[in-house]
């Protein structure tokens, strides 16, 4: 789930740098870098729930 | 944004040094807070972690960092993407060589990463603190100051493609980040959420039913004057970087330390409000965060907003820093000391789009006026790349680290105190050693 949610952080800043160099200024290009932070948002969520609440001392 | 670097006037060029060398007492001030918000049995070890980290940053950016953060208008690798540049990394010499040591704004560049380095490494020790092993954190720091922060710093401040976004494409006036809000703030703060989930809490934290119990630091007195120390070097860090990467005026610096300190105010006195409404009384530690939130927030907007709006962004820096300590804490299980997450990676965050909020960017000549068509875009470009990139960069390479050279002390480290296991000897030797009074007896 870890690499999961890395893989998506990555996967969302592909989809900004896409929107920034393949689109023309204007609204379809502010919808594309949206959805790239959403998918970045999703990735971070999973790297979160990959670190558990830890239950009581180490040792 | 790329400003014009054909030579500084002398005057220019002494001023910008000036400021440049308030920049460690940044450094001391976080040092001062990291130290005092941990356990007075890790004190020591706190200090000498901080000194070698800033030794190693510095050693680190002058081997290969300032190589690879590179200088606008200086040699540099880029791609073509549909007929555009897209500069990724410096390709200056390592080890400085070739850098016009004589005030050129090379070498103030030079002279600003080398110190700023620092201060980016040490603010993943404080999340570290009482279970950071001296060895490891300081390998960390030169992969932060030799490889992260160089990255980074050559897309916003050394002509690489974010600083190019407003030329190749038309938002705004590209990435703009004077202070280093994103540049140096986020990526500290982001290297210390990695460091957090790899280390995990500390020994006594979570009770055995998940819930966070109060580590409180050892010494407030530290920690409140580190926050008035670090506000000296904040002065000199949002001037020298305002003057070096925005192309701003150093009359304008008057400007920037008003809303430097206006954002810091509002910051701190907001969590004071918060704090004392929420728990009856205000919360020193809390009210450092905010403080310290507000100075991070401060930094990328610092020369292009009227002081009104300084205010106006420490005060949601200052309620940011809050929530999200609150939340890092008892939703994410993430144990984080020194706050320096909520701090400077949510403030250095918010810094970047208040800037795309409030910001009047100017051109070339400063004009206060003037708005910028789509300079917040440019600015969420630049937070979709330290959270998409330089978060997964700076938690893989620690990752990788943890697994060759693990980072957390023993635990029977832990509960003697880094100072006697790391370091045979404790920073109060006089005084006499508790038990672990602050951790939750077991029945």
């Amino acid at each position: 789930m870890k690499l999961l949610g890395v893989l998506l952080l990555l996967a969302g800043w592909a989809i900004v740098l896409a929107a920034v160099a393949l689109l023309m200024a204007g609204p379809p290009q502010v919808v594309f870098v949206f959805a790239g932070m959403g998918v970045e948002a999703l990735g971070l969520g999973l790297v979160i729930r990959a670190h558990p609440v830890p239950r009581g001392d180490r040792e | 944004m790329t400003p014009t670097y054909e030579a500084f006037p002398g005057p220019m060029a002494l001023l910008c040094a000036l400021c440049i060398f308030l920049i460690p007492f940044a450094a001391a001030g976080l040092s001062l807070i990291n130290t005092g918000l941990g356990r007075s049995r890790s004190a020591a070890h706190s200090m000498l972690s901080s000194l070698c980290v800033v030794s190693v940053a510095a050693l680190a950016y002058c081997l290969c960092g300032f190589a690879w953060q590179g200088f606008p208008g200086g040699p540099a690798h880029s791609l073509a993407i549909a007929g555009k540049e897209w500069g990724w990394i410096g390709a200056e010499h390592f080890l400085m060589r070739g850098v016009a040591f004589g005030g050129s704004p090379a070498s103030l560049a030079a002279l600003f990463g080398i110190f700023t380095a620092g201060i980016v490494a040490l603010i993943p020790l404080g999340t570290g603190a009482d279970r950071w092993r001296l060895g490891p954190c300081c390998v960390s720091a030169a992969l932060l100051a030799g490889l992260t922060y160089p990255l980074f710093a050559h897309w916003a401040w050394g002509g690489g493609w974010l600083a190019q976004l407003g030329a190749n494409y038309g938002l705004g006036r590209g990435f703009v980040d004077a202070g280093g809000s994103g540049g140096i703030q986020a990526v500290g703060g982001l290297t210390a959420l990695s460091i957090a989930w790899i280390l995990g809490p500390r020994h006594g934290k979570y009770t055995p039913d998940g819930m966070p119990s109060a580590v409180p630091g050892h010494n407030s007195v530290l920690v409140l004057l580190g926050c008035l120390v670090a506000l000296v070097g904040w002065l000199g860090l949002n001037s020298a970087g305002a003057i070096l990467y925005a192309g701003v005026q150093p009359g304008w610096i008057v400007l920037i330390a008003v809303n430097t300190l206006l954002s810091a105010a509002a910051a701190a006195l907001t969590v004071v409000v918060m704090t004392h409404a929420r728990f009856g009384k205000p919360d020193a530690s809390l009210t450092a965060n905010g403080w310290i939130g507000g100075l991070v927030a401060s930094s990328a907007a610092c020369a292009f907003v009227r002081p009104v709006a300084a205010v106006a962004i420490g005060l949601i820096a200052g309620v940011a820093v809050v929530f999200a300590v609150e939340w890092f804490e008892a939703r994410l299980a993430v144990d984080d000391p020194s706050g320096a997450i909520s701090a400077h990676a949510v403030g250095g965050l918010w810094g970047l789009l208040a800037l795309g909020l409030f910001g009047r960017v100017p051109g070339p000549l400063l004009s206060p006026e003037t708005r910028v068509a789509n300079q917040w875009l440019a600015q969420l470009v630049g937070i979709a790349t330290l959270v998409g990139f330089v978060l997964p960069l700076t938690y893989g390479l620690n990752w990788l680290l943890n697994r060759v050279y693990p980072q957390r002390v023993a635990p029977e480290g832990e509960r003697q105190g880094m100072d006697l296991y790391e370091l045979g000897a404790g920073a109060y030797p006089e005084f006499i050693v508790h038990s672990d009074e602050f951790t939750q007896r077991k029945i």
